[in-house]
């Protein structure tokens, strides 16, 4: 599954991330090193071996639904790079 | 004073022959003085730390006297502290100020340690150098050129130089072992699950735990008991009970069987790093132990599916820096499209950008069971290879590192990087603790021995390390920066 530049760039897309022109040759060859080094995987014979996504395969641990947190709205807001009247402001979105 | 070690200082405390206060005003100078070169520290709040320390003194003169009254120590800055800048190495969060304390954090505050400051580290945690922070590389007090490992970094050559008592790290793919190892102090890494994440800002959540790197492995273990624990504000942090670690340091080696696994001492190992270890061995077994060649198969898998997973998991958890709610955001963006690519771009680092790209490629709709699905079934694999290897033996002993601390800027190319971890990569997908201890030298450079245990076995990792440092001094040797320290 060689990949070339377009593919790059298309990766970083669904990543909101922009990749420079003048980086994406050194990008994809970054890349495709770090593939191929991770392709060794493919060697291995792994039929009927279950995924394992958690060490102790722990379930979600379910609580109680009531309300254990404050309200820290203005704590919260107060981080926001942009926010007024108690919403986080953002370039319009809708005309 | 500053070179001693917490159960010292404790004692000095606890005596009154040094006041919290003037301790902590001893690293502050201490730091104020070799910091501006090293780079430990990416914030130093002075004022807090003094605070805190008033405080602590005034505790005792009341009759507190717990272990950690008075303690100055140093978090990672990947911990959350509320009132102090956490910026986890990055652009993405200079500027950022927590409205609350990691559990870490606040456990080890209500023990009365006093927090100095924040320390560096690869951005996110992505790095084995500490060279991939926003702030500038941290230097390794053993070699001003050499790097002091990743991605715990700052908080390992802060412990080596005596630029704080003990430091807090974590741990994803060796963070906290491989710069212990590379500075030459004791890191612990508890099991997945033994302390809590809550605060501690993510990186790959299945692996992500944290840890103390200390002096010795009593210090460890004084800290580990500090930090452990369930914590209802993290659901993967475990119920299973807590021991006193300090309990079981003294218990003898005998009958208990080490594992040397023949994969790992293979002819592509520097074979000063293989010697220190195999003498490593002998010394365990000397104290009362029986050595055993043991396999791990599937330990070369590690490192692929590491490299699938962790940054599957950094791609996901790191969606959340878009520029809205906290964190940088870009100059007059055009529209919203614009103002998430653009503060994404800016803020992050290229490691930070080239895992996430993994991430998303591997987490991509054709390439899912290809890539994600393929390395969560090696990781069973990786993680069976260990529970086989533990029918026989209690722990694997192992290096740490396939090297001592490289040159600042010597790992060009990511893959080369990547190589530094293979030892102890495996321990993270396993879940299982591991340890770094210092084992020796080359060339004027420490280099550590990792032990590894089932799952929740600290205490014997934790006992076997203290055991190893009651016969060797390789972990009170210092760096010239620390000679004529009082």
């Amino acid at each position: 599954m060689a990949l070339d530049e377009k593919n790059i760039k298309d990766i970083a897309h669904l990543a909101r991330l922009k990749i420079e022109e003048n980086e994406v040759a050194e990008s994809l060859a970054d890349f495709s090193s770090i593939l191929s080094m991770i392709n060794e995987m493919q060697t291995v014979n792994t039929e009927n071996i279950v995924p394992l996504s958690n060490p102790h395969e722990q379930t979600q641990k379910l609580r109680k639904d009531v309300v254990t947190e404050s309200n820290d709205r203005e704590k919260l807001l107060n981080l926001a790079p942009r926010a007024t009247d108690g919403l986080f402001l953002v370039p319009r979105v809708i005309d | 004073m500053i070179e001693k070690t917490v159960s010292e200082l404790a004692r000095a405390l606890s005596t009154g022959s040094v006041s919290s206060v003037e301790l902590t005003q001893a690293f502050i100078d201490r730091i104020t003085s070799i910091d501006t070169q090293q780079n430990s520290y990416i914030t130093v709040d002075e004022e807090t730390a003094l605070r805190q320390a008033r405080q602590a003194d005034d505790a005792r003169s009341r009759g507190t006297d717990t272990l950690l009254l008075g303690i100055p120590i140093a978090h990672k800055d990947l911990f959350c502290t509320q009132g102090t800048k956490t910026t986890c190495g990055s652009k993405m969060l200079k500027d950022f100020v927590s409205p609350y304390d990691a559990t870490v954090v606040a456990r080890l505050k209500d023990s009365g340690a006093v927090t100095l400051g924040k320390t560096n580290c690869d951005e996110f945690a992505m790095g084995s150098s500490t060279e991939n922070s926003f702030f500038g590389p941290t230097r390794n007090p053993w070699g001003q050129n050499r790097v002091p490992g990743g991605s715990s970094g700052g908080s390992a050559s802060a412990v080596a130089a005596g630029l704080c008592a003990m430091a807090t790290g974590t741990d994803t793919g060796g963070s906290i072992r491989q710069p212990a190892s590379f500075c030459g102090v004791t890191g612990l890494k508890p099991t997945y699950g033994r302390v809590s994440r809550w605060g501690m800002i993510a990186y790959a959540s299945s692996l992500d735990v944290g840890g103390p790197l200390a002096k010795t492995a009593h210090d460890a273990a004084i800290m580990l008991n500090a930090i452990a624990g369930h914590d209802p504000k993290d659901s993967t942090s475990v119920s299973i009970s807590t021991e006193d670690y300090t309990q079981s340091l003294d218990a003898p080696l005998t009958n208990l069987r080490i594992g040397l696994p023949r994969q790992y001492f293979s002819k592509d190992l520097d074979p000063r790093v293989a010697t220190i270890i195999q003498e490593t061995a002998r010394d365990l077994e000397k104290l009362g132990a029986t050595l055993v060649d043991i396999d791990l198969q599937k330990s070369t898998l590690s490192l692929p599916a590491y490299y699938v997973i962790a940054p599957a998991e950094a791609s996901t958890n790191l969606s959340r820096y878009d520029g809205v709610r906290y964190g940088y955001r870009c100059d007059d963006p055009l529209d919203l499209e614009d103002m998430y690519t653009r503060s994404r771009t800016e803020g992050f680092g290229n490691e930070v950008k080239r895992r996430i790209m993994i991430g998303t490629y591997a987490l991509c709709a054709g390439y899912y069971d290809a890539y994600y699905k393929k390395a969560q079934k090696i990781r069973r694999l990786v993680k069976q290879d260990f529970d086989n290897a533990f029918q026989n033996v209690d722990v694997i002993l192992s290096p740490t590192s396939p090297f001592t601390a490289f040159e600042l800027g010597a790992k060009k190319d990511p893959v080369s990087m990547y190589l530094e971890d293979v030892y102890t990569l495996g321990v993270n997908l396993a879940g299982i603790p591991g340890i770094s201890v210092p084992a020796g030298f080359i060339d004027g450079l420490p280099i550590g021995a990792q032990l590894i245990a089932p799952d929740f076995k600290e205490g014997l990792l934790l006992n076997i390390a203290h055991q190893y440092q009651q016969n060797s001094d390789w972990h009170k040797q210092k760096p010239s920066i620390s000679k004529g320290v009082k």
